[in-house]
């Protein structure tokens, strides 16, 4: 079962300040423009990437190659609306790319991609990748002493696969304090909740066993995510795992805790007007 | 030829530190030495294949060239979405050394028999497959492997192959080397059936055929002019490979000569092992013997098809 925390309850009821609800517009005015888009996936994880991209990682949009840059990989590469979102926001490409997102000559496909993305460190999609890219990046930066640091936010749907595993061990035996896995905990992947579809209680004893210093944080909580965030690594000589508690297509009631929005076709006359009630017009 | 490419990759890695040795679980010892010397650079990092590939992706986005090495079947089979997805899609310059390319741990059985390794490694874009035959020529292979932008799939057979390379003919990725002139029949082969065609080209020779020998060490980039040649100057173009008839070397020299040729196509004769899995033990030899790979039936193989060949037969096939 899955155990009760204050954050996943703090999740579900805590409310979101007109930053987030911009950047939830930003999210379904693409799906609204490609008529399709992984919705609920992207919603759950949108603090966790405006913190990133606001207020922790070291980068810079006009130089987004820079070899000191903090690195950040979106291993659930279905949550890229969230990213594009961020990225188009702080100014790596034009926001109005993000009304292309699918089209045929668009930057921004249904999963990100590097190169065509500025800001996209690897492509993902298929899931179970991101994890071993970012120990990779991270033993790099040991290995050529540089101080830049490594993201990894992972789906956990997506740490039902094994990949995820063998990787968290590498980092552990290399003692990767420069890497940080960030797991978007909504508890529902595709066909319904975590909990029925592989069981991955107790989330932060797991990680915990396999070497990683865990937090615990509502992922919704931009005060919160913050503070966490800027006190990586907790352990030194170890690397961090951070269960964001949040929930699945936050801030839009329609879609809240409802698998049916995992991925969303086109949006009816009656949900774009629940949108606008919810986020505000678009 | 094994211990041969090891070898390079502590030569490599001391002239350039760019270049990593990532193992999952190599026998006890491999590249002791260079454990010693570069020990941040000789990684062990166990039985997780499908992590070892995203980890020398991420290891190759910053600048270094990981070599990565590990039993042919588990390097392409247990991890191919990463090797597609992290390496071919990213086209990051990570070698994979695949020890026990086609038969070479027959007694261990099917897990261990890559026979369909080159099919799924050269399907991948941006995927360069290279077969050497011999230790000389992975020594040389090895030193071609440094600034090759892009992933590359390197098979290696067992050790002890009779070394028939010569260090004249070079080695230069992607261009197949003419070790015999054509003739009667041109056979092109990569990895080791090269030591079988010499040895069947011998024995044709004593009947009174003249067999050339292409050999296609690198099976993608597949060399076509080299091969269009070779073509244009015999009655009946042979393959042999130590692989299952798709997928391989035959078949991309199939499509490489429908491509260019089109209805002018030459009499051809692939000779494979056969589309299963070997249920036989016994020695690499022992096996390609039983699937009429062995120089005699190879050489007998040829014949007969020649004469078929004479009665206007286009294409022909046997494995």
């Amino acid at each position: 079962m899955i155990q009760t925390s204050p954050h996943a309850e703090a999740a579900l009821t805590c409310t979101l300040d007109e930053r987030s609800l911009y950047l939830r517009r930003l999210v379904l005015g693409s799906v609204r423009s490609a008529g399709r888009g992984h919705v609920g996936p992207a919603l759950s994880l949108i603090e966790m990437v405006r913190v990133l991209y606001d207020d922790v990682l070291r980068i810079d949009p006009k130089n987004p190659r820079d070899p000191n840059r903090d690195r950040a990989i979106l291993s659930k590469g279905h949550g890229c609306l969230a990213l594009y979102a961020l990225l188009a926001d702080r100014g790596f490409f034009p926001l109005s790319e993000l009304d292309g997102f699918c089209g045929p000559d668009s930057i921004l496909g249904g999963h990100p991609e590097y190169g065509m993305v500025p800001g996209v460190e690897a492509s993902t999609g298929a899931l179970g990748h991101g994890l071993s890219i970012g120990v990779g990046l991270a033993l790099a930066a040991r290995m050529r002493e540089r101080s830049y640091r490594t993201f990894v936010l992972l789906g956990d749907g997506e740490i039902n696969e094994g990949s995820v595993w063998e990787a968290a061990m590498g980092a552990a035996k290399h003692g990767l304090d420069n890497l940080v896995a960030l797991i978007d905990y909504n508890k529902l992947q595709s066909y319904g909740p975590t909990d029925y579809v592989l069981p991955l209680e107790p989330l932060a004893d797991k990680w915990r066993s396999f070497g990683f210093a865990v937090q615990e944080v509502n992922g919704h909580d931009v005060g919160a995510l913050r503070t966490v965030l800027k006190q990586v690594p907790p352990v030194a000589g170890k690397p961090t795992a951070i269960i964001c508690h949040t929930v699945k297509g936050k801030g839009l009631p329609a879609a809240e805790s409802n698998a049916d929005w995992h991925h969303k076709n086109k949006l009816s006359d009656s949900e774009l007007d629940a949108i606008r009630v919810a986020v505000g017009d678009f | 030829m094994r211990n041969t490419a090891m070898n390079m990759v502590h030569k490599l890695a001391a002239r350039d530190e760019r270049v990593l040795y990532i193992g999952s679980d190599p026998g006890a010892g491999t590249l002791r030495n260079m454990s010693k010397e570069f020990p941040k650079r000789h990684l062990i990092e166990g039985i997780s294949e499908a992590h070892i590939i995203g980890m020398s992706a991420g290891l190759a986005m910053e600048g270094f060239v990981p070599y990565v090495n590990t039993i042919a079947t588990f390097l392409t089979r247990r991890c191919y979405e990463q090797v597609a997805v992290d390496l071919c899609l990213h086209n990051l310059p990570v070698r994979l050394i695949a020890n026990g390319g086609g038969l070479v741990y027959a007694p261990l059985g099917p897990t261990h028999q890559a026979i369909e390794d080159i099919a799924i490694m050269r399907a991948l874009p941006n995927m360069t497959v290279i077969c050497p035959c011999d230790a000389d020529e992975a020594a040389r292979m090895m030193e071609q492997t440094l600034d090759w932008k892009g992933p590359i799939y390197i098979r290696l057979g067992k050790g002890g192959d009779a070394v028939v390379s010569k260090a004249e003919h070079g080695f230069e990725i992607g261009k197949a080397i003419l070790m015999r002139p054509p003739g009667d029949v041109v056979m092109v082969t990569t990895g080791i059936m090269l030591q079988r065609a010499l040895a069947a080209a011998d024995l044709l020779a004593a009947q009174g055929i003249r067999a050339g020998i292409l050999h296609m060490h690198t099976v993608k980039p597949l060399d076509t002019e080299a091969l269009l040649q070779a073509v244009r100057a015999t009655r009946l173009l042979v393959t042999l490979e130590e692989h299952v008839p798709s997928g391989g070397l035959g078949s991309a020299v199939a499509e490489t000569l429908i491509d260019k040729l089109g209805s002018g196509l030459p009499a051809m004769l692939r000779l494979s092992l056969p589309d299963r899995f070997m249920h036989n033990y016994g020695s690499q030899d022992s096996l390609l013997k039983k699937h009429g790979l062995s120089a005699n039936a190879i050489a007998t193989s040829i014949e007969h098809a020649l004469v078929a060949s004479r009665t206007a037969s286009p294409q022909l096939h046997s494995t």
